[in-house]
C-alpha cells in the first residue's frame, strides 16, 4: 500500500512538471507570437490592401505604384547608384591618364585635378540629408541645452523667455525658410563659399524647429529638481559651476535626453520639406525632383523614398534611445 | 558646560498668498558642546524650520543664530544636514556621494589616499564599508538612510542636524538605526540636533529633549534634561522605571498640554477622502 502511495505521488508529480513545461512552451510561445507574428501579419495585411487600393488609384502618371513598383524602384535606384559609381571611378582614372601622358610631353606642367559633377543618386541624397539632420540638430542642441539650464535655474529668465518659446514652438520650418534664406543671403556672401547656402538654410531651419523641444525639456527637468539634492550642494558649498556639473546636469539628463529624442523626430520630418523648398541635396530634393520630373516611375521612387524616410527616422530614434540608456542613471525614464 | 550654538529670538514669517503666516515666535535655545538635543512636536509646528533656519538653508525674519561666537547667514559644511528622504544623488554609489562631499570640504587638506581613507572610515562607521559601490537604488530604505550620516559625518560637522532621520523607516530598521547611531555617538560624542515624531526615540538618545508648542507662532514649550547614564540600554531601559516617567513627560506635554484638537476633525476629512479615493480605485 505505502508503496502504492509514493508511486502514485510520483505519477501527480510528473504531470504537475509536463503540465509546468507545456506552460512555459505556451508563454514563450506567445510571446514569440506577440513579438513577430502579429507584426508581421500586421504588414501583409497593409502590404495587401495597399496594392488593392493601388490598382484602382488611377493618376495623370498612370496607376499609383503598389509594392511590387516599388521594390522594382528600389532595384532601379541601386543600379543608378552602381553606375554613378563605376562612371566616376573612371573618369577619375581618364583623369588620371590624361594628366601623366600631358606630364610625361611637358615636365613643368601643372596637372589639373577636375572634381566628378555627376548626378547625386538616391544612396548619396540619403548621405546628404543625414549630415545635414546631424548638423542641424547638434547646433540646436548646443544652443538648446544650455539655454535650457540657464532657464530652469532661473525664474526670472523662464518668466521673460516662456513667451517666446511658446509663440516659436508651433511655427512651421516653412514659414521660417524664406526668412532664412534672406538672411544667410545676406550675412554669408562669399563668392565661392566652402558650404554650400542651400545646406546652412535647410539645417537653420532645422535647428530653429527642433531648438524648442529641448529647450522646454532641459528647463523642466532642471527646475524639477528635488530640493534635497539642491539643499545638499548649498549645505556642502559647491560653486555655481560645479553645482550645475555635478548635480544640475545628472539630474535632468533623463529629461534632456527625452527633449533630444523629441526633437530628431522633428528635425528629420522638418529637414524633408525644408530640403524640397530650399532646393539643397538631400531626399527632400529627390522628391521634388521626382515630382517636376513626372516620367511614369516618379510615383514609385517617391514612394520608395518616403519608405527610406520613414525607416531612417524611425532608426534615428532608436539610436537617441540607445543613448539614452547609456547615459541615463535613470533607466526606466528611456523606455519606448 | 560651554555653548557651542545659541538660537536666540528667532521668529520666521513666511508670506503666502493669503497674507504672511508666523511661523515661529521667540524661539531661544543653546545648546552645549557635544549635547544630543532632540527636537519633538506636532506636525507642522515648524520643527523643520528652525532646523534650516540653523542650517542656514533659510533665514529669520528676525532674531539669529550664533555657531561658536559667528553668526550663521548661509549653509556650511560645518553644520552637516541629514534629511528625512536620504537625498543621495541617485546617480553616484554610496562611495562617490560622500566623496563628493569629502573632496568639496577637505579639497586639498587631504591627500587622495587620505580620502579614500577617510571615505571609507566613515561609511564603516555607519557600517556600509560592504555596499560602498553600490548605487542608491541598489540599496535598502535603512543604508541609503546610513550612507547619508556618513556623509554628514564626513563633512566633521561642528554640529550634526537631522530631519526625522529615521521617519521614513519600519520599525524594526529605525531600531538598528537608533543603536548605530548611540554607538557613533559614544565615539565622536558630536553636537546634535535631531527632529523626532517618535517620543521613544527622542527619550533613548537624547541629553535633552526640546518640545515645541504648536504652531502659528510656536515656540519652545517645555525642556525636559534626560539624566540617564550612557551608554543606554533599549530593553533595559523598558523596565526603568525613570525611563517610563521621563517618557510620559513629554507624551503628556504632547497630548494633554498641547493636543491639537482640530487636527481630530481634519485627520478624519482626509481620511475620509483617502476612503473615497480607494473605493473609486477600485471601481
Ligand atoms: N516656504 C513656506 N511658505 C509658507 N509656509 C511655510 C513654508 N515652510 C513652512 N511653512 C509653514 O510653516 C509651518 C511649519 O512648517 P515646518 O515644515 O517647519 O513644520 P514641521 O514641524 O517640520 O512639520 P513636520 O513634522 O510635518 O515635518 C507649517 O505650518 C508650514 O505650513
Ligand atoms: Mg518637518
Amino acid at each position: 500500500m505505502p508503496e502504492q502511495m509514493t508511486n502514485n505521488t510520483g505519477l501527480v508529480n510528473k504531470v504537475i512538471t509536463l503540465n509546468f513545461t507545456s506552460e512555459k512552451l505556451k508563454t514563450n510561445f506567445n510571446a514569440l507570437t506577440q513579438k513577430l507574428v502579429i507584426p508581421f501579419i500586421g504588414v501583409v495585411v497593409f502590404l495587401f490592401m495597399w496594392s488593392v487600393a493601388a490598382q484602382n488609384i488611377d493618376t495623370s502618371l498612370g496607376k499609383f505604384p503598389g509594392p511590387a513598383a516599388v521594390v522594382e524602384q528600389f532595384k532601379a535606384l541601386y543600379i543608378e547608384h552602381q553606375d554613378q559609381r563605376e562612371k566616376q571611378t573612371a573618369f577619375y582614372q581618364r583623369q588620371e591618364q590624361r594628366n601623366a601622358k600631358r606630364l610625361a610631353q611637358d615636365p613643368t606642367y601643372q596637372p589639373k585635378i577636375r572634381a566628378y559633377t555627376g548626378k547625386e543618386t538616391f544612396l548619396d541624397q540619403i548621405v546628404t540629408s543625414l549630415i545635414t539632420v546631424m548638423s542641424g540638430f547638434l547646433l540646436a542642441a548646443a544652443i538648446a541645452i544650455p539655454l535650457g539650464i540657464a532657464v530652469g535655474l532661473s525664474k526670472t529668465l523662464n518668466t521673460a523667455i516662456n513667451p517666446v518659446i511658446q509663440i516659436f514652438k508651433p511655427v512651421s520650418p516653412l514659414a521660417w525658410l524664406p526668412l532664412v534664406t534672406m538672411v544667410v543671403s545676406a550675412l554669408y556672401a562669399t563668392p565661392d563659399p566652402l558650404i554650400p547656402k542651400s545646406f546652412i538654410n535647410s539645417m537653420i531651419t532645422v535647428s530653429l524647429c527642433c531648438l524648442w523641444p529641448m529647450v522646454i525639456n532641459t528647463s523642466v527637468g532642471v527646475a524639477s529638481i528635488d530640493s534635497d539634492l539642491v539643499n545638499v550642494s548649498r549645505v556642502i558649498r559647491l560653486s555655481a559651476l560645479k553645482h550645475i556639473q555635478k548635480v544640475v546636469i545628472p539630474a535632468s539628463i533623463p529629461m534632456i535626453f527625452t527633449g533630444m529624442r523629441l526633437s530628431l523626430g522633428i528635425a528629420w520630418m522638418v529637414l524633408i520639406a525644408a530640403e524640397m523648398l530650399a532646393q539643397n541635396p538631400g531626399l527632400g530634393k529627390f522628391v521634388w525632383d521626382e515630382f517636376q520630373n513626372g516620367s511614369s516611375n516618379s510615383l514609385a521612387r517617391i514612394m520608395a523614398a518616403v519608405i527610406v524616410i520613414g525607416f531612417i527616422g524611425f532608426l534615428l530614434d532608436r539610436v537617441m534611445l540607445q543613448l539614452q540608456r547609456i547615459f541615463s542613471w535613470d533607466k526606466s525614464s528611456a523606455s519606448v | 558646560m560651554n555653548t557651542i550654538l545659541d538660537i536666540s529670538q528667532v521668529s520666521m514669517e513666511f508670506q503666502t498668498p493669503k497674507g504672511v503666516f508666523t511661523a515661529l515666535q521667540n524661539v531661544n535655545l543653546k545648546i552645549n558642546q557635544g549635547e544630543f538635543v532632540s527636537l519633538i512636536g506636532h506636525s507642522g509646528c515648524g520643527k523643520s524650520t528652525v532646523l534650516n533656519i540653523v542650517a542656514g538653508l533659510l533665514k529669520a525674519s528676525q532674531g539669529g543664530v550664533i555657531l561658536k561666537g559667528k553668526e550663521v547667514n548661509e549653509p556650511g559644511p560645518e553644520r552637516a544636514v541629514v534629511f528625512q528622504n536620504h537625498s543621495l544623488l541617485p546617480w553616484l554609489t554610496a562611495y562617490e556621494n560622500v566623496e563628493l562631499a569629502v573632496s568639496q570640504v577637505f579639497g586639498k587638506r587631504k591627500s587622495k589616499a587620505e580620502k579614500k581613507d577617510w571615505i571609507e572610515h566613515n561609511l564603516s562607521l555607519v557600517h556600509m564599508d560592504h555596499a560602498m559601490h553600490k548605487r542608491p537604488d541598489e540599496i535598502s530604505g535603512g543604508m541609503k538612510q546610513r550612507v547619508g550620516i556618513a556623509r554628514a559625518l564626513s563633512m566633521q560637522p561642528e554640529i550634526l542636524l537631522m530631519d526625522e532621520p529615521f521617519g521614513a523607516l519600519d520599525a524594526l530598521t529605525r531600531a538598528h538605526m537608533q543603536d548605530s547611531l548611540m554607538e557613533i555617538q559614544n565615539e565622536l560624542n558630536n553636537t546634535v540636533i535631531m527632529i523626532t515624531h517618535d517620543v521613544d526615540e527622542a527619550v533613548l538618545l537624547s541629553d535633552r529633549i526640546v518640545m515645541m508648542t504648536n504652531g502659528p507662532a510656536a515656540t519652545i514649550g517645555e525642556v525636559l534634561e534626560i539624566d540617564l547614564e550612557r551608554p543606554r540600554d533599549r530593553l533595559a531601559l523598558a523596565e526603568d522605571t525613570r525611563y517610563t516617567h521621563l517618557r510620559s513627560e513629554v507624551l503628556k506635554f504632547l497630548y494633554e498640554k498641547q493636543r491639537k484638537i482640530e487636527d481630530f476633525s481634519n485627520n478624519k476629512k482626509t481620511s475620509s477622502t483617502s476612503h473615497a479615493k480607494t473605493s473609486t480605485a477600485a471601481a
